[in-house]
Formats: C-alpha cells, structure tokens, sequence
C-alpha cells in the first residue's frame, strides 16, 4: 500500500488504464477518505520529553550526553533559557520544519510569557538539522544567526563524522548567542497562572452576592436561590454530569441558607478568598515551561 | 413582590447570557484578528528583506534582469496593499492581498532557481545569510497562516453551532471569515536548499 506510506502524493499507477484504473482510483480514493478521520493530520508522533538531550537516534556518546544534559542544566538556571536537544531517526516523511515546531510546541520548552526556548532538532537519515527559536529570542537568536551556527559550526562537524564535537559546539553557540538574555525567575515571587483562572470563582462571587441579597429578604428565597445558582454557576464554568448537578442542588441550598443568615455582615465587608494557583515548573525537569514559537531559526543539511 | 421575581428573572438570566456564546464569539473574534496580525507581520517582514536581497543578486548576476524585475514589481506591488484589520472585513482586499503574496512567492522561487547558477554568489557570505532569513521568513509565514486558518475554523464553528448561530444572528450579525486557500504548488514552502 503505497498509498498509506505518501499520502500527499496521487495515486498513478502507469502499468494500469482506462476503466481499470478509474475504478481502482476511485476505490482508492475511497478507502482513503475512510482513513481520514482515523489517521491524525501529520504523520509522525512526537516522542516523549525526556530531558534536555533527547538522543533518540543515538548520535551523541553517553559521556558527551551527560556533559550536555549537566551545562543546558546549569544554563537554565542561571539564565531560565532552556534549550533541548532531539536526535530522531527519520523524520518519516514529515517536513523538517513542520515537525520541529511541533515538537517544540508540544514540549513548551522555554517559560511561559519569556517564549525563552530553542530546540535543536537533527534527524540523521535526512540528514537534517534545525535550530528551532522561541518568540522570546527571535531578538538574540535571529534567524541568520541560527543559520550560521547550523552551516558554520554543526553541519561541517557533522560531515566528518564528528557528532559529538558537533553537539557540543553548536549548543555552546547557541548558549553564547543567547546568555544574559534572560533573567532567571525570583523564587520569591512565584506567581501562579492568573490569567487563566476558571470563571467559575467569578459565578459563586457572582452568585454569592445574589443569594445574600436575596437571603435578606427571607431564607427561603436564599434556600432556593442557592439550591438554582449553584448548579447553575457550575453548569456555565464547566460541563459536569446530571449527577454532579443534582448533589449540588442541596449543597447550594444549605449554601443559601448560610449565606441568608450571614448575609448581613457578607454584604457589609466583603472577604475574598485566595485565587488557585499553579507555579510554572522551574527548579525540578519536569518538562518545558510552556514557551511558545512562531516558526523563527534555521535549517541545514550536511 | 411582583417586583422581586423580575429581579430574579433578571438576575437569572443574566449569567444564561454569558453562556449562549456572545464571549466566546467576541473572544474567538479578537483570536481571528491577532492571528491576522502575525499573518501580515511575517509577509512584511519578507517584503523587508527583498531590497537587500535584490541587490546583493544583481551584484553577481546583473543579467538576470528579467527576475530580478519580476522581483521588485511583486515587492512594490505587496508595498501598495493597505494592511490593518480593515483587510480581514473586506472580501476584495483579502483576495487582493492573497494575490500579491502570491505573485510574490513565485517570483522569489523563481529567483531562487535562476541563482543555482552562481556558485560564487551562493557561496556569499552575505547571499547565505539572506537565504537563512528568507527561509525562516518563508517559514513563519507558513506557522502563521496555519494559525490564523485554526483561528478562523474555531470562530466560523463558534458562530454556526447552538446556541451561538442564534446569539450571533440577534446581537452580532458577524460574517463567516475565510481560511487562506493553499495556492497551487504552495503545499510545500519553496525550496531554497541547494
């Protein structure tokens, strides 16, 4: 089944014509539109991160790998800049940059709001390899600069055959080309993701000023406002089960007539709960920090 | 009493408004226009390099004239587009946009073949860094008309689906955008590899 390993490519097959080959295109075509739905809209998967060299092909020897892994380490804690290296294989028939962003996307390397990553992404069979530059250091990083590192320090130590200077190298220009760029964050003030807080709290407040007002009047318009704005609140913040739903339509009527008898000193000084919080994963490697890319660096082959 | 239970309707409804779509609409709406906005950043920052690009061209291959003409028109022609948001709201400027990037793309592959025969000015320092920006150019204008397209599937579902197509056929009578389509050959970026 050719059709399956290109899927980009028509299917022509010369040794059949006319009807013949109409119906077996058609059939094809087909079977082909079945698949779509089933098959994902890029071939290749993304392999699991696993820390900063992500040596899936092989390339890099073990103690040169640990040396990388040690000073991409250091340098995120110095400067919050991560940078993460992946050898694959083949790239399966994906365009190298298409694949890179994904990758990168996928990973989040780089914090969130610095866009401070870069991925440097070699496939061998290709014989490719890719800088692939975060929002934050397009600046530093620009794409000339990335491609001279690709044509003039990684590629030519690739052709030679020497993988591991070539590694070595490029990350320390990618590192030189980038250092003092980013501060790293203050452990002091670690902020959580604000910004992308359920509504959910802002319905209860919402609500909860309701039913106070309403609880004023009586406790048991508070009882039943409570026992409809409760479910109702969560109903719009989040998509729950019926189930969810009815347990908390008792819940919100207690919270009704709490909040009914209470009512009176909720309305005269309004408390305010702590928000959620979320630290951005900084210390530990736990993965990216959720920088994003536009699509900025440079491609080479060797 | 009677004035009680309106407030109550009232105040009911109100968060019920919230959830039949009108934010989502305005919020997948603003999604649709920053992603334009990168869209039209990263054609501009083609349209930035071409100069730069020409002459450092014509400095080796003087007698590609034809190419390089072909060049500076579609550059001069992308120059006259008035960009901004009003080009998203307008058919016409839309296709007239998509048009000239298109010009434009073609005539930089062309460009880009007629160089292989110049080995002194592709080993140019100076021509191979250009190259380099040209194709993360080409690149991130690639990454952003894919997100403005998602961006745009996500509004266009968001005004056809219940309850939003009602909400949006009341209160916002906002039009379907349009996805970029690809162009011919454009399904790969053009190859600048040697």
């Amino acid at each position: 089944m050719q059709l399956f390993s290109t899927p980009r490519r028509a299917p022509t097959n010369p040794p059949l014509s006319g009807a013949a080959m109409q119906a077996w295109g058609i059939s094809l075509l087909a079977l082909f539109l079945m698949t779509l739905p089933v098959l994902p809209v890029s071939a290749r998967t993304i392999p699991a991160f696993k820390g900063y060299v992500n040596d899936y092909a092989d390339m890099i020897s073990g103690p040169v790998e640990a040396k990388l892994e040690q000073i991409l380490k250091s340098f995120e804690h110095t400067d919050s800049t991560q940078v993460a290296v992946l050898t694959v294989d083949s790239l399966e028939g994906d365009p190298l940059e298409d694949f890179s962003i994904r990758v990168a996307e996928k990973w989040g390397i780089g914090q969130k709001g610095k866009d401070n990553g870069v991925l440097l992404l070699v496939a061998k069979k290709e014989r490719r390899a890719r800088l692939e530059v975060g929002y934050g250091l397009e600046g530093v990083l620009t794409d000339l600069l990335a491609g001279r590192i690709i044509d003039d320090v990684i590629t030519p130590r690739f052709k030679s055959g020497q993988f591991d200077q070539g590694f070595e190298s490029g990350v320390a220009a990618v590192i030189q080309a980038t250092r003092g760029e980013f501060k790293p964050a203050q452990r002091s003030s670690r902020r959580g993701g604000r910004s992308e807080s359920s509504p959910l709290f802002s319905y209860l407040l919402f609500g909860g000023f309701f039913i106070s007002f309403l609880g004023q009047f009586s406790r048991k318009v508070g009882i039943v406002a409570g026992a409809i704005t409760l479910p109702v609140a969560v109903l719009l913040a989040s998509s729950p089960g019926w189930l969810i739903l009815l347990f908390l339509i008792p819940v919100g009527a207690l919270a009704g007539l709490l909040l009914s008898i209470i009512s009176p000193i909720f309305l005269s000084g309004s408390g305010s709960s702590g928000g959620s919080s979320s630290g951005g994963g900084f210390g530990g490697f736990s993965g990216g920090g959720g920088g994003s890319f536009g699509g900025g660096g440079a491609s080479g082959g060797w | 009493m009677r004035h009680f239970v309106l407030f109550l309707a009232v105040a009911l409804l109100a968060p019920a408004f919230t959830g039949c779509g009108y934010n989502t609409i305005q919020k997948n709406d603003e999604s649709v226009i920053a992603a334009w906005g990168d869209v039209e950043a990263s054609y501009q920052r083609r349209a930035d390099l071409i100069p730069n690009l020409v002459a450092t061209v014509k400095g080796y291959a003087a007698h590609e004239k034809d190419t390089l003409t072909a060049v500076t028109e579609a550059r001069a022609k992308v120059g006259q587009l008035n960009l901004g948001s009003d080009t998203l709201n307008n058919p016409e400027a839309m296709a007239n946009f998509q048009a000239a990037q298109g010009s434009m793309t073609s005539a930089l592959s062309k460009l880009m073949v007629v160089v292989e025969k110049y080995p002194d000015l592709k080993a140019n320092q100076n021509f191979r860094d250009l190259q380099h920006q040209l194709e993360g150019t080409e690149n991130r204008i690639n990454v952003a008309r894919v997100r403005y397209n998602d961006s745009v599937r996500i509004f266009n579902t968001s005004i056809r689906t219940f309850p939003n197509n009602l909400t949006n056929n009341f209160l916002l009578n906002l039009p379907r955008r349009e996805p970029f389509k690809a162009e011919e050959g454009a399904q790969k970026a053009p190859t600048v590899t040697f």
